[in-house]
């Protein structure tokens, strides 16, 4: 495990609003898109058969949705550390992530409420690859408190 | 005609909106196999899933599952059946219906997805599911089709909602013909920006620019400056002219952000900006360094000498300061 990701623990008053999270880039292979959609439960042959693909009418296997939501999460959480907890998330989904590509994750703070004892930052976030915006969309994420 | 048709299919499957349907069981209560499954797939390394250790200070006494693994508990198997105990009934009748009338083609278009609480190891889950919404038939870069939206509610064992979802997806016509198979994705094309044609009067403009300069027209009878370029002098019909090398410096005469449509390569938003330059004349570029909100009519601004892409230099503007900024960074990388 990354001990980056262990001791990372981003607080309310580390950040504002207007602060960007740290790019992150993911080349998408074919193991990527395959080992992801079994992880999800998802047999579809358009997310593991190359061949089936391109009868479909599609250049290559693509990812499929619920990897592309685990990549969000773990963008949010990477960043923010494990003692953040993601509330809510919701995308438009754009162009396909084929093999040979690379996704780019960019997300800004555009949003710090006040829950209780808690602080929520909205993150409104873009996964680009060569085609345009994969997926683009916001979400809550209830940051760590302070140690 | 076409409304026709929307109104023939919408009251065939009118019927089918607003039921809900389910339970659809998990094959398995969640695990620390499926876990580290998800988690090695995604490479995510967040320690609350699946290090014991760091749970210890943490509100989780087990293994805890991402939020975001939500619907996959209550999926289908490899061989597409589902868990024992849940329904018979087809979640999707209305979309098979759609698709028995020539709309076959299928996408999700949008989640907006809501956790009330982690899931840890042991718990079992289903879900229900409800299609809430059909539009009328709309015609979109894909064809024509429905977009139809759906609430799944996702429940624990003791049917407390750990998470909830909407889901929109677009049922439209597939071509009757498949389109071919297109270029493997080894070879996907990366589009860029379509250079324009250098001719007689605007040689100048780029050819400047690819050795650094910024160049604007002046005309050799009176002198006036002009942008962009143009064969004649608009004040004294002059077709005789020279260059000048501007400084680079100017102030925003006006500017607009664009956001939609996103239409690659540029990025978004997009400040597209009217560059009063201080030798008088005006220049329309694209604005560099500086966020939306913090753009002003009338703020300084200095040129920003970019190679977009192979054999395109342009000049863009930054806020005072950018320029040596871009040039340190430059420095670095070689």
């Amino acid at each position: 495990m990354s001990v980056n990701t262990r001791t990372n623990n981003i607080t309310a008053s580390d950040v504002q609003v207007g602060d960007t999270l740290p790019e992150f880039s993911l080349p998408i292979t074919a193991r990527l898109v395959v080992s992801a959609a079994i992880a999800t439960q998802d047999f579809q042959d358009v997310h593991h058969d190359k061949a089936a693909a391109q009868a479909k009418g599609t250049p290559d296997i693509f990812m499929n949705i619920l990897s592309t939501n685990g990549f969000v999460g773990r963008y949010l959480t990477d960043w923010a550390g494990p003692s953040s907890r993601i509330k809510n998330i919701k995308f438009n989904l754009g162009a396909p992530n084929y093999p040979g590509d690379t996704m780019v994750v960019t997300g800004e703070i555009t949003e710090l409420n006040e829950e209780g004892e808690n602080t929520i930052a909205k993150i409104e976030f873009r996964g680009k690859n060569g085609m345009g915006n994969h997926v683009s969309g916001s979400a809550l994420l209830q940051l760590g408190a302070a140690s | 005609m076409s409304d026709n048709v929307s109104v023939a299919i919408k009251e065939k499957v009118a019927h089918l909106l607003n039921r809900r349907v389910g339970p659809y069981n998990s094959w398995n209560p969640v695990s620390r196999t499926q876990v580290w499954q998800w988690c090695t797939a995604m490479g995510d390394n967040n320690p609350l899933y699946l290090d014991d250790e760091y749970r210890q200070d943490t509100e989780f006494d087990d293994v805890t599952a991402p939020p975001t693994m939500m619907q996959m508990w209550s999926m289908r198997d490899a061989q597409g059946n589902y868990a024992p105990g849940s329904t018979d009934k087809n979640p999707y009748e209305l979309l098979s219906v759609l698709e028995d009338n020539g709309y076959a083609g299928i996408m999700a278009v949008s989640y907006d997805q809501t956790f009330h609480r982690y899931l840890q190891e042991g718990e079992r889950v289903h879900h229900y599911t409800t299609l809430v919404n059909m539009t009328d038939l709309k015609t979109t870069g894909m064809g024509k089709g429905f977009f139809v939206t759906e609430f799944a509610e996702f429940l624990t064992e003791d049917e407390e909602k750990f998470a909830e979802a909407v889901i929109t997806y677009f049922q439209y016509e597939t071509p009757k013909k498949q389109p071919g198979a297109k270029k493997p994705g080894s070879d996907i094309q990366k589009i860029t920006r379509v250079h324009p044609v250098e001719n007689y009067d605007n040689a100048h403009f780029w050819q400047g620019l690819r050795d650094g300069k910024l160049l604007i027209q002046k005309c050799d009878s009176c002198a006036t400056l002009r942008h962009p370029p143009q064969p004649m002098c608009s004040e004294c019909q002059s077709l005789n002219w020279s260059t000048i090398e501007a400084s680079g410096k100017g102030s925003i005469y006006t500017y607009t952000v664009m956001h939609y449509p996103e239409i690659p390569p540029f990025d978004y938003p997009n400040a597209i900006a009217l560059i009063e330059l201080e030798e008088g004349v005006r220049i329309a570029t694209q604005l560099t360094d500086i966020k939306p909100n913090d753009i002003k009519i009338g703020m300084d601004v200095e040129m920003v000498l970019t190679e977009v892409q192979d054999d395109m230099t342009l000049p863009l503007f930054g806020p005072i300061g950018s320029a040596s900024a871009a040039k340190k960074k430059q420095e670095q990388q070689s």
